[in-house]
């Protein structure tokens, strides 16, 4: 089976790769490029915790082929901080103890970080619902939610 | 017995709540768990599993699949070692199944190749020959007299005569005598109850990474809650030397019990020694739900008598638990936490360990335990219902304390739940009003807790930070309660204190991550291997003083000297002694290495309101508060986390979540699409109180939290249900169309 | 796996029509790739029709009338201005499909073609009386969204057939719809039972109505019982009953680890019974 090439930008930098056909966006992260920060805890969409968002949107990377990549704009969890910086939600998340386990992190981070980019001001409810594909079975989301709330809080006041 | 130098007031950093160590790594995505380990030349593994729920193996035919470009090796059952016996082979028979496959999702053959796509075609080319063979997998079917054998053979000598060959371990336990005391009960309720099997629901599926050369030496990475575990067992499954086989632990994404056991870990090793190459293996999320351990399923028969003023005068539960294709299933502890939480002159309980063709059940927070809750809290609520008595004064008036006679047989030490019981009736949210539609119910539990084999190692560096070493794998934030106590003994900031999950090379047994023990046993560990490290470093300023060890004590991170030196000498910081270690002795190490036994039990009382839409039967929790006795809670908010997980997992327990087999014996719901566990939009904010009531057996009074939280919840949505709806559900999960049949048959009277 | 990004339809056509075994279409892949992965379906030829131009627009034509092209995402649809002020129930059905993250890619092609009965955009889109556009090498034909399906997984389309289009009628006066869906958690959730209604009004009186079932049969179900029930009523307690009879009456459903027949049966005349309140609400606001 021949292989497809494909160029991409992942956090900012081109990359290029060689996949099957069969192959997922977050096999070639996982596999390909190294970038191990996606999680695959299904590989059907049922979990979240491969999110990433590509050019901006917010998708299961298991559910979309790595040759559909080619020409887009990948994020993942690693583009989340700016260098040493952590994202306002990342260190809400340590603050509040919003993980236990950590595996769900990573999604859930690319999660909120697209809904407060599209949304600044969610209901407790909305931040539910925004989040419903993204399963953790460690927290019952409690310290999620708040985390997710304060951090929306403090970006509005810092904004 | 309260230990002597144990300590429960003036802390200066246990009970705050600092940042975790591992937090950066973990929100960055740099952390890295059992599946992103990787090593150069890796192959990739996937196994071939039986589709069938009962079936002799006639035949495995790999040639097909070894012709496949890329395929580099495929194992079966002649590739692990022979001769084994006990749980030794009941492991490996589940790990890859020798002439009979016993569950639809039971391994029968494994393949390597270099890449996980071709080994995943690989596996399709696999040609298995099975004659199908009968199967159950209800556990009440699987006791009754014509069900097909599992496996002739396996029970022992616990198990009365006239049993199937199914039972495989019968337990028994009580005191007093039940019928005197259901004669003089007021109100006696007899009823059955059944629970599905559940699976713990982890989002990290299993994952390996193994190496093992024609030397017989071996190196494996896996997400595990027990690594010292996984070696052992390994080592026995291939035939080598248990120190030969080198194991760490990655991090560990969840694990609640099921990944206590091993499963793929000696499938990934018996591929790399015949491959001679690192074989990494996977598991798909199907496999986890067919072939990774869910809890039993449960049939109970529960009957307990009550006088008017509340005082239960009887108890008695037969427990039934469908554990799998093994034995193995919880019914002693099942049977032993049933009446646990009530002070009782007469109990007796019965519990039957019943084999059927589905896979082998693993531990899930407290073993057992929320199933017996279930029964035994709803009978007592509708005791307390039809004697017309508030549900927690009765538990109240029923309550185990210091010096009862546990139901179990033991005498309860200092203990916790009227405090929990008290705490539950002062909270708001017990007296706050109902809207209509919505019922309000309560419920306790019990776990036991454990302490098990621990070893810790502390090392001080010459800076004067330390590097804290445990064997205990961080499911949930512990390296933080770790550090916190390692800093509260040595006086020196919490961020000075590095604490690495040691491989197995590196440290004496530990056992594996359960039974609330972490915070307890490791915590123990810490706590007194710090301890001996101050005593080294008081030796050290001792000797620098030339004044006797005994004559230095250590207060705020320094050596100072006391009694009649006391004043002589300016405070020695750590700092100051570490920095001239090489030169005092050689380095300084902490140690501690022993097996703790003073694990207290745990008590909890939980409240929730339940809404259910009468016309479809779907139940909504619209409140929920977690009242819970932590002996002392070293960091907080991992504490309140704990408790609220607990009941997240035991709301998902009640209301969904259940494994589905068809008559076909297959398994109907192996995708978290249909299986169905809490998302972020089914639950509400989870209220929580943390009560500490010193645990005796611990320096600090710790009492493990990880698993009580999980006992409450089924039958406090259970009472809450008929408290809304008037109908008692006695079936779990209490889904919509039998929460809606429920109603019928009531409206039909 | 052969896999194909054409750019036009004529492409897109020419390469089902020559293929051989199994062919896809790969709209969001929601349905595709999960069947990829669990070894349901591994098509020969998965045709990618996002880079055909038009796929990704949605048009307010001049009559009134919409027209969606066949890559629009479910997010797309409720990010769009106006097409909700219209259908608010075609574009919730179609939001109801999985998570935040499923939105981002399903589309109602891809719900109506993969051919689940339990397909939760399809009651809508049959309600509204939507149609598609099938194009193929016999030239365009336009479809009623209900005669699309024909049982489970399977669709009326020929070889080297697509859709090219999808089409919601003008929504006109007085009109309003609702789709509900029962599932036994809040999201992420196959629908048990489905149930769209689509009605208009005259002052108070329902004049025109289409109720569609989902997950209650082989295929989603176009009830006109279920409509007559209502039809030249105020939806009063009568026709309410009436309707949830109907609906009742229609479903064929089977039993299986989602819901049990009993439990559907019962629940679809619930449904279409709440699912018209809200559309009879939404009608005489629009009245207003
Ligand atoms: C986690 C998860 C949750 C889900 N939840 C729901 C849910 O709640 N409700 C629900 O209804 N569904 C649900 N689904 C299923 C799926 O998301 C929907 O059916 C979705 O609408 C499919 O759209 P798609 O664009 O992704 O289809 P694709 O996967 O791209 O295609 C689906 C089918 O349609 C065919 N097709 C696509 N475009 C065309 C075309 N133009 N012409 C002809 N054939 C075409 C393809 O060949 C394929 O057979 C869920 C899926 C996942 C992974
Ligand atoms: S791995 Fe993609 S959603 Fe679970
Ligand atoms: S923290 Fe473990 S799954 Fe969310």
């Amino acid at each position: 089976m021949s292989k497809i090439h494909v160029t991409t930008t992942v956090n900012g930098d081109e990359v290029e790769f060689l996949c099957d056909p069969r192959e997922t966006v977050l096999d070639v992260l996982r596999d390909r490029l190294g970038m191990t920060g996606s999680k695959e805890g299904c590989g059907t969409g049922d979990c979240g915790a491969c999110s990433i968002t590509l050019d901006g949107r917010l998708v299961c990377s298991c559910l979309v082929l790595g040759a559909e990549a080619e020409g887009r704009e990948i994020e993942t969890v690693e583009g989340i901080a700016t260098g040493e910086d952590l994202h306002p939600l990342q260190q809400k998340f340590i603050e509040y103890a919003a993980l236990q386990c950590g595996i769900c992190t990573p999604g859930i981070l690319v999660a909120t970080k697209a809904l407060l980019e599209k949304n600044p001001d969610p209901t407790e409810t909305e931040v539910r619902y925004w989040l419903a594909g993204n399963l953790c079975r460690c927290t019952g989301y409690d310290k999620i939610i708040r985390a997710v709330m304060d951090t929306a809080a403090d970006m509005r006041e810092a904004s | 017995m309260a230990l002597d130098n144990m300590k429960t007031t003036g802390f200066t950093q246990v009970g705050t709540t600092p940042n975790r160590p591992d937090g950066l790594d973990k929100v960055t995505g740099r952390a890295r768990f059992g599946a992103d380990v990787t090593a150069p030349g890796m192959l990739h593994a996937v196994i071939v599993r039986s589709p069938h729920a009962h079936a002799r193996i006639k035949r495995i035919d790999t040639s097909k699949a070894e012709a496949l470009a890329g395929v580099k090796g495929i194992v079966t059952r002649a590739d692990f070692a022979t001769g084994l016996t006990g749980e030794n082979w009941n492991i490996l028979e589940n790990v890859m199944a020798s002439d009979t496959a016993l569950y639809d999702g039971h391994a029968v053959a494994a393949v390597a190749a270099t890449s996980a796509l071709t080994a995943r075609d690989a596996a399709k080319l696999v040609e298995v020959e099975y004659e199908i063979l009968p199967h159950v997998t209800d556990v009440d079917k699987a006791m009754a007299p014509d069900a097909p054998v599992i496996r002739a053979g396996a029970a022992d000598g616990s198990v009365p005569e006239g049993q199937h060959p199914n039972v495989v371990r019968y337990h028994e336990s009580g005191h007093g005598d039940v019928q005197a005391g259901f004669d003089e009960a007021d109100l006696v309720i007899e009823d059955h109850f059944t629970t599905e099997a559940t699976h713990q629901g982890y989002i990290e599926p299993h994952a390996c990474l193994g190496i093992l050369g024609g030397d017989g030496k071996g190196e494996l990475w896996c997400c595990t809650q027990g690594h010292w575990n996984v070696q052992k067992i390994c080592a026995a499954l291939l035939g080598l030397e248990t120190a030969n086989l080198r194991v760490t632990a990655s991090e560990i994404g969840g694990g609640f019990g099921g990944k206590t056991a091993v499963f793929i870990e000696p499938v990934a090793l018996a591929l790399a020694r015949k491959t001679n190459k690192p074989v990494k293996l996977v598991m798909p999320r199907a496999d986890v739900f067919k072939a990774t351990g869910p809890t039993a399923s449960t049939s109970m028969d529960i009957k307990i008598g009550m006088k008017k003023d509340g005082t239960i005068t009887a108890a008695q539960g037969v427990f039934r638990l469908q554990g799998g294709a093994f034995p193995g299933a919880p019914a002693d502890m099942t049977a032993m936490c049933a009446f646990a939480p009530y002070a009782l002159s007469n109990v007796h309980q019965v519990g039957y360990d019943v084999m059927s063709n589905r896979p082998k059940q693993a531990a899930y927070r407290a073993p057992g335990s929320p199933m017996a809750a279930f029964a035994v809290e709803s009978v007592i609520d509708e005791l307390c219902g039809q004697l017309g008595l508030d549900p927690i004064e009765v538990r109240l008036k029923n309550a185990s304390k210091e010096g009862t006679k546990a139901s179990y047989g033991p005498t309860f030490q200092r203990i916790g739940l009227v405090e929990t019981l008290e705490a539950a009736k002062a909270h708001p949210h017990y007296s706050a009003p109902l809207k209509p539609g919505q019922g309000r119910g309560i419920s306790c539990g019990f776990w036991f807790n454990h302490g098990g084999e621990t070893a810790v190692s502390l090392a001080l560096s010459e800076d004067g930070t330390a590097q804290l070493a445990v064997g205990t794998p961080d499911i949930g934030g512990s390296r933080a309660s770790m550090a916190l106590m390692a800093a509260e003994e040595l006086g020196i900031p919490y961020e000075n204190i590095r604490v690495t999950i040691a491989d197995t090379a590196t440290l004496g047994y530990n056992e594996v991550s359960h039974g609330s023990r972490v915070t307890y046993a490791s915590g123990l560990a810490t706590i007194e291997a710090a301890r001996d490290a101050v005593k080294k470093l008081c030796g050290r300023a001792a000797a620098k003083w030339g004044i006797p060890e005994d004559a230095v004590k250590w207060e705020n991170g320094c050596a100072v000297p006391s009694g009649p030196n006391a004043g002589d000498f300016d405070p020695l910081p750590m700092a100051e002694i570490t920095a001239n270690m090489g030169a005092t002795g050689g380095p300084i190490v902490g140690h501690f290495e022993a097996t703790p036994e003073g694990a207290g039990v745990s008590f909890a009382t939980h409240i929730v309101d339940a809404e259910v839409d009468p016309e479809t039967g779907k139940t909504s929790v619209v409140r929920y508060t977690v009242v819970q006795d932590a002996g002392k809670a070293i960091h907080p908010t991992y504490v309140e986390g704990q408790f609220q997980g607990g009941a997240a997992q035991g709301i998902g327990w009640a209301l969904n979540e259940e494994y589905i087999y068809g008559d076909d014996g297959r398994l109907q719901n192996a995708l978290f699409l249909d299986y169905r566990i809490p998302v972020a939009s089914d639950l509400p904010m989870i209220d929580t109180v943390i009560i500490e009531v010193p645990n005796p057996g611990h320096p600090y009074g710790v009492r493990g939290v990880g698993e009580t939280s999980i006992c409450p919840p089924l039958a406090a949505i259970a009472n809450a249900v008929s408290a809304a709806a008037a109908v008692r559900l006695r079936q779990l999960p209490m889904s919509p169309p039998r929460i809606l049949e429920a109603l019928e048959q009531k409206r039909d009277g | 796996m052969q896999y194909h990004t054409p750019t036009s339809f004529e492409d897109a056509i020419e390469i089902a029509a020559q293929a051989d075994g199994i062919t896809r279409f790969l709209a969001g892949g929601t349905d595709v790739l999960v069947q990829l992965r669990a070894d349901i379906v591994t098509p020969d030829t998965l045709i990618d029709i996002k880079g055909i131009s038009g796929t990704k627009t949605i048009t307010h034509n001049d009559d009134g009338s919409w027209r969606i092209g066949v890559a629009v995402s479910g997010a797309e649809m409720t990010e769009h201005p106006t097409l909700a002020r219209d259908w608010p129930g075609v574009v919730e059905a179609t939001d109801l499909i999985g998570s935040t993250q499923v939105q981002g890619r399903c589309t109602m092609v891809g719900n109506l073609c993969n051919g689940s009965p339990a397909a939760d955009a399809v009651p809508a889109m049959v309600a509204a009386g939507m149609t598609v556009t099938v194009s193929g090498p016999d030239g365009t034909r336009e479809l009623a969204v209900e005669d699309v399906p024909t049982g489970p997984g399977k669709t009326c389309l020929a070889k080297g057939e697509l859709i090219s289009a999808v089409n919601i009628p003008a929504r006109g006066a007085n009109g309003g719809d609702a789709y509900l869906r029962f599932i036994p958690r809040t999201e992420m959730d196959i629908a048990v039972v489905g149930a769209a209604v689509n009605l208009r009004l005259e002052g108070d009186t329902i004049t025109e109505a289409r109720v569609s079932l989902g997950a209650v049969a082989p295929t989603v179900l176009l009830v006109p019982q279920a409509a007559d029930a209502i039809i030249g009523t105020t939806l009063d307690d009568a026709a309410l009953t009436a309707l949830a009879q109907a609906a009742n009456a229609a479903c064929a459903p089977i039993d299986d680890k989602r819901g049990t027949i009993k439990f559907r049966t019962h629940v679809a005349g619930v449904l279409a019974q709440r699912a018209a309140r809200i559309a009879y609400e939404r009608a005489q606001k629009a009245g207003k």
